[in-house]
């Protein structure tokens, strides 16, 4: 894989084909085309901005979601604060989709259309993602997605703030290829789409890397899956042929706790078998006992752990607002920071809410993130960041062991994936495609313009 | 108490002595920001004959061992902090002002490594035992020397057999070991069994005659061995299931079996049991965990069975006979139950600590028995006994028996029907509670908690027959099992379908389940 910043073929082309799209980046705001779809400043003066909260607060999601509706809530409060955007306050229209699919894409519908927000942050789930994004697409609606995903998507109306498998799964198979020496790989998910694309995406990667189909062992499981005994006991087995094992979960929701407690039981310590999880951050952790799990591993963009002068205020911030000094912070968290964040100073920098002004100007908008560095939105809608190992301690934190030297540009599109090794996306002007193959130069249907 | 004493005085003069010159190398690689040179530190401290090595190395594997700016090691104790290079007390050094040692998981390995030579030679022959399997993990040909002089010394027949097990392990892996010494190394591996003997196997599997085919004889030996094993540990697990499955359908078999109440909130009344163990718990304090769990079964049992007989007088008693309205009215309940406990708990997860003598795992011969789970297979076979008891021997039980079977008999004999049908749910109610508190010590302590049992319960019960406890219990256990040998042939997904198509073809031959109730009660 390619390392932070560095240019690889694909990242290569991706800006290449970006050159002659420059110009076209530098659109002045609200110039002329663009101006017809704009409300006029003057008749919204005085009246807030909405902005649209579309996270589940009941149901199986609301136990990481909740959380993510208080930091939105509590970001809007601080800009407001701050005397709000474009001179008008913001105002949080919040909706409960209930962990149910379809019933996103209707509230989707309408913060749209009945309420007008300017942009809506929300979703965590993939198939809850699946579900809005025509909805965003028809009614030409910003979406920012806060949560790590399995990449393969790249919509003109969504920014993805989370990380792409590049920005956190392969790194963390590096990690462990390299310091940890492990040659044999157990890849257990719950059986929906993340897990099963992500895993697609490490298998194939696991194979460039030469390691052999007989020594890697998927695993699936339903959603709240909570009797692990055999499948512990099966990972056991498979980590006894004398090879260094890991397992690569992507186990998601509720099912975690029982895993982890299943391993505890059965003495599977973090020095024999290392398990690296993409779903289990803080909040998984504070309903359980990590003094058996210490060592084990987690890879996100963003720990709690982190210690710099913008996390501690952030902490700060966070507690003093939910009124909960023991309440912990998450990468999703952070997403929504940074997402929240550009979308302010595209706003600014369109000097209107207009969607498509907005759209455009996001692109190259550069604000901090909570590791002491900068993220920026590239092309692509993703944004760069850099990727943190940690190793679960006692306390129910990370202890990071291992950071990325720079940031990581999120490769939407798999390169180990045979179908869609040939795409970029660039939604920079006039090329303005999700799914562009730099091979037959053509942009396919699922990428198809809708400026 | 004492024996910290002791290790404290041990640590004073070990750190005093500075007799020898130790390994000053590895003094500056323990200092450093490296993962990489703290793991060579530690490498090399474990082999260096330094008297300060044992009490470093366990301050850095407790997480007690502090580096300054001057690149000095301090150990922190109860007592203040302790200067590595004098051995003395260094009172004017405080831990905030500098920085922990960090570890990863490399080098927690070296640190079980080195610590396992260093303790072969340990007062306490429980520590020895460990060490000698910590070393027989490791299998390092470097720690030869060590086991050959702790081997000479030891008297436990235990640990001695520990010790020639962990040098058999690290001989296999010695270059310059002959071959006939290896030969008898791979038969004392072949014999001790086990999963860590194959892993150790496997290399030598590949070498020229005679090694590899004697390790490939000793793998296989190994093999059929866990084979055997494996099959026990299966049914093991399908018990543990099966265990699960019978206590939380157990309260259903008796508001669903006997009544004949479709109660679709049945899953939050286990749930509502949980959080009760977690309230139990908070309000005992840390102190009292062991306590609490126990405390928390009779607590679980008076809330849930309390607001069962609750809902049975405002909701169900005007639902008789009415299956469908039962369904509505009571999924409906189950969502208010799951918001409300949402409102007031939050969302996340809330942890019940399990007491001490639910952790850990006991062996019998191959057999991995988890303490927790079976704790839970004795809780749920006393939970059964209970039940049944409650429903032959007392008074209630035979009113109950007495108004499901012919209502209008019943009552004219005297029965108040609808007090024995409020107390009759009420019981089943409580009885999930009961189950809910199991549940908290291996499943999330969330607001759905229930949800993901409400199904498996009604499957148990109606495989295993309405209205008769022996076919829950039965049922639970073949379901349990029959998961269990599908699951790591046809994967977890694959196995839950499966069980559910048996299930159906099941129910299709014998449509009221393995016990029928027979007679008149059962046509009414």
């Amino acid at each position: 894989m390619a390392g932070p910043l560095t240019l690889d073929r694909r990242s290569f082309g991706l800006f290449g084909i970006g050159v002659a799209a420059t110009a076209a980046l530098g659109v002045l705001p609200g110039s002329g085309r663009r101006a017809e779809a704009a409300p006029t400043p003057a008749a919204d003066a005085g009246t807030p901005i909405k902005v649209g909260v579309l996270h589940s607060l009941s149901g199986t999601m609301a136990i990481s979601e909740t959380t993510l509706k208080d930091v939105m809530l509590m970001l809007i409060a601080q800009q407001n604060a701050k005397g709000g955007l474009l001179g008008r306050k913001l105002e949080a229209v919040v909706v409960d989709p209930a962990s149910n699919w379809p019933l996103f894409a209707e509230k989707a519908r309408q913060l749209l259309s009945v309420d007008k927000c300017a942009s809506v942050f929300g979703c965590w789930t993939s198939v809850s993602r699946k579900s809005v994004l025509p909805v965003f697409e028809e009614l030409n609606g910003i979406l920012f997605y806060p949560v790590q995903y399995e990449g393969q998507e790249c919509s003109r109306n969504v920014f993805y703030t989370g990380a792409a498998p590049n920005q956190q799964a392969i790194p963390a198979v590096d990690y462990l290829m390299e310091t940890e020496k492990v040659t044999r790989w157990v890849l257990a998910g719950t059986d929906y789409v993340y897990p099963r694309t992500t895993n697609q995406i490490l298998e194939a990667y696991l194979k460039t890397k030469g390691v052999a189909p007989a020594d890697t062992l998927i695993n699936y499981t339903p959603f709240g899956h909570s009797d692990w005994q055999s499948i512990i006991a099966q990972i056991k087995q498979f980590g006894s042929a004398g090879k260094k094992t890991a397992v690569v979960s992507t186990i998601n929701g509720d099912a975690n706790v029982p895993f982890y407690k299943e391993l505890g039981n059965q003495g599977i310590k973090a020095t024999d078998i290392p398990v690296v999880a993409f779903s289990v951050g803080e909040e998984e952790l504070a309903g359980m006992d990590t003094k058996p799990l210490v060592g084990h591993l987690a890879a996100w963009n963003y720990f709690e752990s982190v210690d710099t002068p913008e996390n501690k205020a952030f902490i700060e911030n966070w507690h003093s607002y939910i009124k909960n000094a023991k309440r912990t912070t998450n990468d999703p968290m952070e997403a929504h920071y940074i997402g929240f964040n550009m979308w302010l100073k595209a706003v600014e920098k369109a000097g209107t809410t207009d969607p498509n002004a907005v759209i455009d100007a996001a692109i190259g908008v550069t604000v901090p993130n909570l590791s002491g560095g900068y993220s920026a939105m590239m092309p692509n809608h993703h944004i760069t960041k850099p990727v943190l190992i940690g190793e679960i301690q006692d306390d129910g934190q990370f202890n990071i062991v291992s950071q990325t030297p720079g940031l990581v540009v999120a490769q939407e599109w798999s390169p180990y994936v045979a179908e869609t090794k040939d795409l970029i996306g660039d939604w920079r002007k006039p090329l303005a495609c999700g799914a562009f193959n730099v091979k037959t130069s053509s942009c396919s249907a699922g990428g198809a313009k809708r400026a | 108490m004492i024996r910290k004493c002791v290790f404290l005085l041990g640590l004073f003069l070990a750190l005093g002595s500075t007799s020898r010159a130790w390994a000053q190398d590895a003094y500056t690689l323990l200092a450093s920001p490296s993962f990489d040179s703290i793991c060579q530190g530690v490498q090399e401290l474990g082999r260096s004959d330094d008297p300060r090595a044992l009490p470093i190395i366990s301050a850095l594997q407790d997480g007690e061992l502090f580096v300054g700016a001057d690149h000095s090691l301090f150990i922190r104790t109860p007592s203040g902090m302790i200067d590595t290079q004098t051995g003395k007390s260094a009172p004017n050094v405080s831990a905030d002002k500098l920085k922990k040692v960090r570890l990863n998981n490399p080098v927690r390995e070296a640190i079980d490594q080195a610590l396992g030579s260093l303790r072969l030679f340990a007062l306490d022959p429980t520590r020895r035992r460990l060490a000698a399997d910590a070393v027989l993990h490791a299998h390092d040909p470097l720690a030869l020397p060590a086991l050959d002089r702790a081997i000479a010394v030891e008297q436990d027949p235990d640990v001695r057999r520990a010790m020639t097990e962990a040098r058999a392990a690290a001989l296999m892996s010695a270059p310059d070991a002959s071959t006939e010494d290896k030969l008898a190394a791979i038969a004392v591996i072949g014999a001790r069994g086990g999963t860590d003997s194959r892993a150790i196997l496997e290399p030598l599997r590949d070498q020229p005659p005679p090694l590899g085919p004697a390790a490939a004889a000793a793998m296989r030996s190994v093999d059929h061995q866990r084979q055997f094993w494996g099959v026990i540990q299966s049914v093991y697990y399908g018990f543990s299931l099966g265990s699960v499955l019978l206590i939380a359908a157990a309260g259903l078999a008796i508001t669903f079996g006997v009544m004949g109440v479709i109660n679709m909130a049945h899953g939050e009344m286990v749930m509502l049991g949980a959080y009760a163990a977690f309230v139990v718990q908070q309000a005992l304090g840390p102190a009292w965990t062991g306590t609490s769990i126990v405390l928390a079964v009779p607590a679980a049992f008076v809330i849930s069975g309390g607001l069962g007989i609750v809902i049975e007088r405002t909701l169900i008693r005007w639902l008789y006979g009415r299956p469908l309205e039962t369904l509505l009215a009571t999924w409906g309940l189950s969502l208010v139950l799951q918001q409300a406990v949402r409102s007031i708990f939050g969302p996340d997860n809330r942890p019940v600590q399990p007491p001490g003598w639910m952790n850990g795992d006991c062996h019998l011969g191959g057999l991995t028995l988890t303490l927790n789970r079976l704790v839970i297979i004795i809780f749920a076979a006393l939970v059964l006994a209970g039940l049944m008891a409650a429903l032959r021997l007392t008074p209630l039980g035979l009113r109950m028996r007495a108004v499901t079977q012919n209502r209008t008999m019943a009552a004219a004999m005297g029965i108040a029907t609808p007090w024995i049908d409020a107390l009759t749910f009420g019981l089943g109610s409580g009885v999930a509670g009961m189950a809910g508190v199991a549940l908290s010590q291996i499943d999330n302590v969330s607001p759905n908690l229930g949800q993901s049992y409400i199904i498996d319960s009604f499957m148990v019960v109606v495989f295993g027959g309405v209205g008769n406890l022996w076919g829950t219990a039965l049922g639970a256990l073949t379901l349990g099992i029959v998961n269990k040998f599908l699951e790591p042939f046809a994967g977890a997904v694959l196995g839950k379908i499966m069980v559910l198509v048996m299930l159906i073809l099941f129910i299709q031959r014998k449509p009221r389940g393995l016990f029928p109730l027979r007679g008149r009660a059962a046509e009414a």
